[in-house]
């Protein structure tokens, strides 16, 4: 192991699963619980780490995530207007929200296309003069993601047994016994694209003040990360209460860092990173059927009886 | 209890699949009326239905319930006082909430206050879920924590009974919901449904595919063809009525055979 990886790089695919994570835990209530695809991700991504580091700027770095949730919030809401109250499918909705974030983040960041916050104070540089030890220094970023991520997934676990969060599920669960049970199934859509997009926009508001650098470009490609942390994360994990789904999350996250992260130890040019991701995502969204079809071949094989002409008919489905 | 009047419905109009499927259906059911409802397939049984529970507006007419006018009133407004059991055992819980879950928000029916969203369930209620479990005598008070996916059908669809009707519905609506089980299971859930109508004295119209159900059960038989009622049977009259009678009395009616793939006309 330790040939392989060492401690700093362990430490900061820890550091960036972590940040990440959140942007997992938001397509969980969006794809898993509600059932919706909501590809504004990529955009809303970028929309928090860019009001984040205007904040932050302004010297706020604390008031920069409340901030960030606030404009993820509002743009969760949009995303589910349009297609609650306007008739726009979901996939579509998410689309043209994102589209029109571009703009919005370009102009979030005054007109320019990168911001940096090298001067500024960021929760990791304030929580950094706070204690001194040597140890501190070296691990104080983890300390604080983990912080976060942890208060989060309890607080999301906790929100997801409440019946506001029971509702939720209920929606993405079975339409046809929300709208029998007196729940608005279009209010609790609402709530959930709300809620999710908070949590994407801090994930970028904390990855900017980590990074001290914003990018329009930031948000690329985030929405298919996310996924493949999820799907890893709900495949190591499997069923459960709500805790542990979320905490199989945090870790899928995690685990797919370190996939990058070895695949970048095996010297894979970084301008093959994003080939690199697309493989991974696409084993770990593919592997939950490839285990249930291996699972079918060896059950036939271990069938003698079975008539061999038949195959084509069996595995179609 | 509920006044239909005059209620009118035709999907997709102006267009080649247009069609009219419910025309100018009137019924009052007084408090306690217990309405069976034969007809055949595609005779609007169960658009009538969704016209009560608000699925889609209707094109004409009125729908008052306990005395309030409800034809504009949102679907998830009315739920509040309608219970909906539908013929899919699938259709009514959530399959990957667990028992106490989906009980949890059938009662969220109960609560008026908005302060409630934020509130989980408490050992209280959970003792009442429980306790209103084993009355079911499937042993589902002891797989509380199980999800809903893991129950066969029958006993999913005896769980959404006893959710639709956990708080007491103005107006209980039963879409043909013993037809899919196997015959010992449908009984089985046909009797708790009998037990709990008479208990509670709950206002009640049940679609059924069953001929001596549709004469056996309740106070009123009701059939449909064509989007209309084409009779309606209640008191000594319906007591006399053998299903040969009734069959009878749709041909005359509605100037043709019953024509349900379903139907079943012995016990
Ligand atoms: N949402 C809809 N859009 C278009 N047509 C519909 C819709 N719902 C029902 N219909 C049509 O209305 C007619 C009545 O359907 P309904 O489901 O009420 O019949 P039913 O009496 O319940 O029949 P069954 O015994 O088969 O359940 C059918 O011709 C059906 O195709
Ligand atoms: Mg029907």
């Amino acid at each position: 192991m330790s040939a392989i990886f060492t401690l700093s790089i362990l430490q900061s695919a820890l550091e960036l699963g972590c940040i990440y994570s959140l942007v997992a835990l938001a397509l969980f209530i969006s794809f898993s619980i509600l059932n919706i695809a909501d590809l504004s991700t990529d955009g809303c991504f970028t929309l928090g780490c860019a009001v984040g580091a205007m904040v932050t700027l302004s010297g706020h770095p604390y008031l920069a995530l409340f901030a960030a949730m606030g404009a993820g919030i509002c743009s969760g809401f949009i995303t589910a207007f349009l297609q609650t109250r306007m008739g726009v499918p979901s996939i579509l909705a998410g689309i043209i929200v994102n589209t029109g974030l571009y703009t919005v983040n370009i102009a979030v960041m005054g007109f320019s296309s990168n911001v940096n916050l090298f001067a500024s104070d960021t929760i990791f540089s304030l929580a950094k003069d706070k204690v001194q030890a040597s140890w501190y220094d070296s691990w104080y970023k983890l300390l604080i993601v983990l912080a976060i991520v942890l208060v989060i997934g309890i607080l999301l676990s906790w929100f997801l047994n409440t019946r506001l969060g029971l509702s939720i599920r209920a929606t993405g669960d079975n339409e046809h016994m929300v709208r029998a049970s007196s729940i608005n199934p279009l209010f609790m859509i609402t709530v959930g694209l709300c809620v999710a997009n908070a949590l994407t926009a801090l994930s970028g508001a904390i990855l900017g003040q980590y990074q001290k650098s914003c990018d329009i470009n930031l948000g690329t490609g985030m929405v298919t990360i996310a996924l493949a942390s999820l799907i890893i994360g709900e495949t190591i994990i499997g069923k459960g209460g709500m805790f542990q789904r979320v905490i199989g999350v945090i870790l899928g996250s995690c685990l797919y860092r370190f996939i990058v992260a070895l695949a970048l130890r095996l010297n894979v040019p970084a301008e093959a990173l994003k080939l690199v991701s697309a493989i991974i995502v696409a084993i770990a969204i593919s592997f939950p059927y490839l285990k249930e079809k291996s699972r079918f071949y060896k059950m036939r094989s271990n069938n003698p009886g079975i008539n061999r002409k038949e195959e084509n008919t069996n595995v179609s489905h | 209890m509920l006044v239909i009047d005059s209620v009118s419905k035709t999907f997709n109009p102006g267009t080649v699949n247009e069609k009219k499927a419910l025309d100018n259906v009137s019924l009052s059911l007084a408090d306690g009326d217990f309405a069976t409802i034969v007809g055949s397939n595609g005779a609007g049984k169960s658009t009538l239905f969704n016209a009560i529970t608000g699925s889609f507006y209707v094109d004409e007419g009125r729908i008052i319930l306990g005395g309030d006018d409800i034809t504009y009133c949102k679907e998830h407004t009315r739920s509040k006082v309608i219970g909906h059991l539908f013929q899919d055992p699938l259709k009514g819980t959530a399959p990957h909430m667990t028992i106490e879950e989906n009980m949890a928000l059938a009662y969220l029916r109960a609560s008026t206050s908005r302060h409630a969203y934020f509130s989980r369930i408490s050992a209280k209620e959970k003792a009442k879920f429980r306790e209103q479990l084993s009355l079911l005598d499937m042993g589902l008070e002891d797989r509380m924590k199980q999800p809903v996916g893991l129950l066969s059908g029958g006993q999913r669809q005896a769980l959404t009974l006893l959710m639709a009707t956990m708080v007491t519905p103005r107006i209980l609506l039963l879409d043909e919901h013993t037809a899919a089980l196997d015959p010992a299971t449908a009984d089985k859930v046909l009797a708790l449904t009998e037990k709990i109508i008479a208990e509670r004295n709950i206002t009640c119209l049940m679609v059924t595919h069953n001929m001596h159900q549709a004469l056996s059960l309740g106070n009123r038989t009701l059939m449909m063809d064509g989007g209309r009622i084409v009779f309606h049977v209640s008191g000594d009259e319906r007591k006399k009525l053998s299903i040969d009678d009734l069959l009878d009395q749709f041909r005359i009616r509605a100037g043709k055979q019953l024509d349900n793939d379903r139907i079943l006309l012995s016990k």
